[in-house]
């Protein structure tokens, strides 16, 4: 099979008038880990070549499931020479130069070394990782914050990198993948959020990763369309256990961010864990607020992938229901399932709403450095 | 919020298993001797804590017994207290926890025999669903061909929360068997506890449990419909059973937006499965998990595109509501009605068959 990668011109707008964008979600990727080898020690250089990263999956190279397309990526968007999002000039000149993105959210998931089993290999290399972004991405372009990579299943060395990296001003979240060995709000994280919430930093969860448990209850799926499509349960699984295991209320200043779950899933589950809790309180003393409360306090969601209803007025909605001081843009640069900034609201949006989405929630909840 | 319309046909209520002795007689005699040995007192499973509030009801919970353990107290309790027309018999009993699947298909025939002496032979407007030995699919489909005759068995039950997901091809002969027998195939909420009942691992709380089991549906869903059991077996229908129902609509967006992306994987996924959803999938509206206000609950139906979908169910003894407000009010008096007659009657093709 032959596939044609269409040329669309950049943008339906001038760029005169093009209003200035934030993106919440934008991928960077090492063109090899040998990148990341400046930052690594010698033993674990010499380990990452003899061992890899072993990450609780069989498949060495690939994903679990294989993807629609090589890198799940745009086919318009492999630089010259290296791999989707592996560089600068091109990430600038095809995506942040022509949509005026002037606040881009790094979000490295490739690698994401949070959950691979060596617990000391997870902690040198999310160091690492950490570093390269300032050196090879943050310095270069002041557009750029980077998330702050931990090793979520180790709370301690976790706190000790966000300690590290507090208060420097190219990172603005703490980034964790979605699927984490145990349910987002057990004890097991809340050094974490203690420690985020003592800096300031939204904790942020990104679809993906491995578990060890299969992503449906009833056992591990067959297609990936069903893995992709699942990730909204897994992240929907994290705001029950983020709410009902008591983190918004032992801290009050916690944000949290919803990475390419979707969206349209939490007014649904916001009722269904307020139906259901109130039946149940009794289990969950701690709890001094409806579940809705919680989560209209402390959880945001990116915008992509947007869900696609036969009527988009009922994504309208959804976002009228979830409050467009809620939700942040995100294009998942450079990824297949790519939304485009013009393009990704076909509906009418009042400009209060649509500056909040693209730009204002985003630079409030990032804070001023960003 | 009303009372059922009298007549009404309430899709799921749960008659209580009193306990392993119940189930004695009627057991093979291997199988009464295997658990006399092993002592094997009760079956009951971390799906409903004994003692939750959420399991019965205050005023359906008597001291001395398990709530809803006999057909005499269904009768004072709803039958006749709401002039039930007919009630679908769902009966919870952990067969599908166990590892042995000679234990547990031996276990399944006398459960799904105690429902039909114990519940159906006693009360004219019951009807059952049989219970399927999941451990195997060959038992399974063994246990659909026994009760098959007995026209009062108006679906199978499967769990939400299995092994393999539901729609994997090794189940498909199950699928085959209940659609030859003009059988819809009930999934109910509930775990086997083969996995944790979240993609991330084992919870604290059972809070988190119950809420999760919407997400459990969610996957199964996308499994019947990404693997083609309905593009193999058009006549089939499916009935999710406390399920919740306000996560629909934007599960299937999700879904059919990647379908859009991804279909050359799935190929015989041939349609939007919004559209797949509306002509094979139903749902009993009891938790309704769902917009609160008149104006989200509207805008609710309208994003479901069809008032086919939602079978009336009062979860009895599970405890959803109070007094006899079985029918919330959000719910208009057309799609009340809708919900308690042409929808059931519709999808349970056998309460015509049965008619008295």
């Amino acid at each position: 099979m032959t596939t044609n990668v269409v040329e669309r011109p950049v943008g339906n707008k001038p760029q005169k008038v093009r209003p200035a964008i934030a993106d919440c979600d934008v991928h960077p990727l090492p063109n090899s880990p040998k990148d990341l080898f400046p930052f690594l020690s010698r033993h674990w250089q010499q380990h990452l070549t003899e061992y890899g990263g072993r990450r609780m999956q069989g498949p060495v190279y690939g994903p679990l499931y294989p993807k629609g397309q090589p890198e799940a990526a745009r086919l318009d968007a492999w630089p010259p020479g290296g791999r989707p999002g592996s560089s600068l000039p091109f990430m600038q000149k095809q995506y942040l130069d022509p949509f005026n993105v002037t606040l881009a959210v790094l979000t490295v998931i490739n690698p994401h070394p949070g959950n691979y089993q060596n617990p000391d290999l997870a902690v040198a290399l999310c160091r690492a990782v950490n570093d390269w972004q300032i050196a090879e991405w943050t310095s270069k372009d002041k557009r750029l914050k980077a998330s702050i990579i931990v090793a979520y299943e180790h709370g301690a060395a976790a706190v000790a990198e966000i300690e590290r990296l507090a208060g420097h001003p190219d990172f603005v979240q703490v980034l964790c993948l979605s699927r984490t060995k145990r349910p987002a709000g057990s004890r097991d994280y809340w050094a974490v959020y203690e420690a985020a919430e003592r800096a300031g930093l939204p904790v942020a969860f990104h679809a993906f990763g491995n578990s060890g448990f299969p992503i449906s209850a009833g056992g591990w799926p067959s297609f990936y369309i069903e893995e992709m499509s699942a990730h909204a349960q897994s992240c929907q699984s994290q705001v029950i256990s983020l709410v009902i295991e008591g983190v918004f209320a032992r801290f009050p200043k916690l944000k949290v961010v919803m990475i390419e779950g979707g969206f349209a899933w939490l007014p649904p589950l916001t009722w269904r864990l307020d139906t259901h809790w109130k039946r149940l309180k009794s289990e969950t003393p701690s709890l001094t607020r409806l579940p809705s409360e919680y989560i209209r306090d402390h959880i945001w969601v990116t915008s992509q992938p947007m869900e696609e209803p036969e009527n988009m007025r009922f994504l309208a909605q959804t976002i009228d229901q979830i409050g467009w001081d809620r939700i942040l843009f995100a294009s998942d640069y450079p990824h297949w399932d790519y939304d485009d900034p013009d393009n990704c609201l076909p509906f009418p949006v009042a400009d209060a709403d649509r500056a909040r989405m693209f730009s204002l929630n985003a630079r409030e909840l990032y804070g001023a450095g960003a | 919020m009303p009372k059922p319309l009298p007549g009404a046909i309430d899709c799921d209520v749960h008659p209580s298993v009193p306990g392993m002795k119940s189930l004695m007689p009627h057991l093979s005699d291997h199988w009464a001797e295997v658990i006399d040995q092993s002592g094997l007192p009760d079956l009951e499973t971390w799906n409903y804590p004994p003692g939750a509030p959420l399991t019965a009801r205050s005023d359906w919970r008597p001291q001395a017994r398990k709530p809803a353990a006999n057909v005499e107290a269904m009768r004072v309790e709803t039958l006749d207290r709401w002039g039930t027309g007919i009630a679908i018999c769902n009966a919870l009993y952990g067969v599908q926890t166990l590892f042995n699947e000679d234990l547990a298909a031996g276990l399944c025939r006398g459960l799904n025999t105690w429902l039909a002496r114990e519940w159906l032979d006693r009360d004219p407007r019951l009807r059952g669903s049989i219970v399927l030995p999941v451990q195997s699919v060959e038992r399974s489909v063994d246990e659909i061909e026994h009760w098959a005759n007995d026209k009062r068995f108006v679906q199978v039950l499967m769990l939400v929360g299995g092994e393999t997901p539901l729609g994997r091809r090794h189940n498909w002969p199950i699928y085959a068997a209940a659609a030859r027998h003009g059988l819809p195939v009930g999934i109910h909420a509930g775990s086997s506890f083969r996995h944790p009942t979240t993609p991330v691992g084992w919870t604290s709380y059972y809070t988190e449990d119950y809420v999760n089991q919407s997400l459990a549906f969610q996957t199964q869903l996308a499994s019947l419909i990404c693997e083609g059991v309905f593009s193999k077996y058009p006549d089939l229908r499916v009935v999710l059973i406390e399920s919740g129902v306000s996560w629909l609509p934007a599960h299937i967006w999700h879904l059919d937006k990647f379908w859009k992306g991804l279909r050359m994987e799935v190929p015989w996924v041939d349609r939007p499965p919004f559209e797949i959803v509306r002509d094979h999938v139903r749902l009993t509206a009891q938790p309704l998990d769902g917009p609160a206000t008149p104006v989200a609950f509207g805008q609710f139906m309208e994003q479901m595109g069809s008032d086919k979908l939602l079978l009336f169910a009062s979860d009895y003894p599970h405890w959803q509501f109070d007094g006899d407000d079985a029918v919330p009010d959000v719910i208009s008096p057309t799609l009340a009605r809708k919900m308690q007659f042409d929808n059931p009657r519709e999808t349970y093709r056998r309460l015509e068959e049965t008619k008295s």
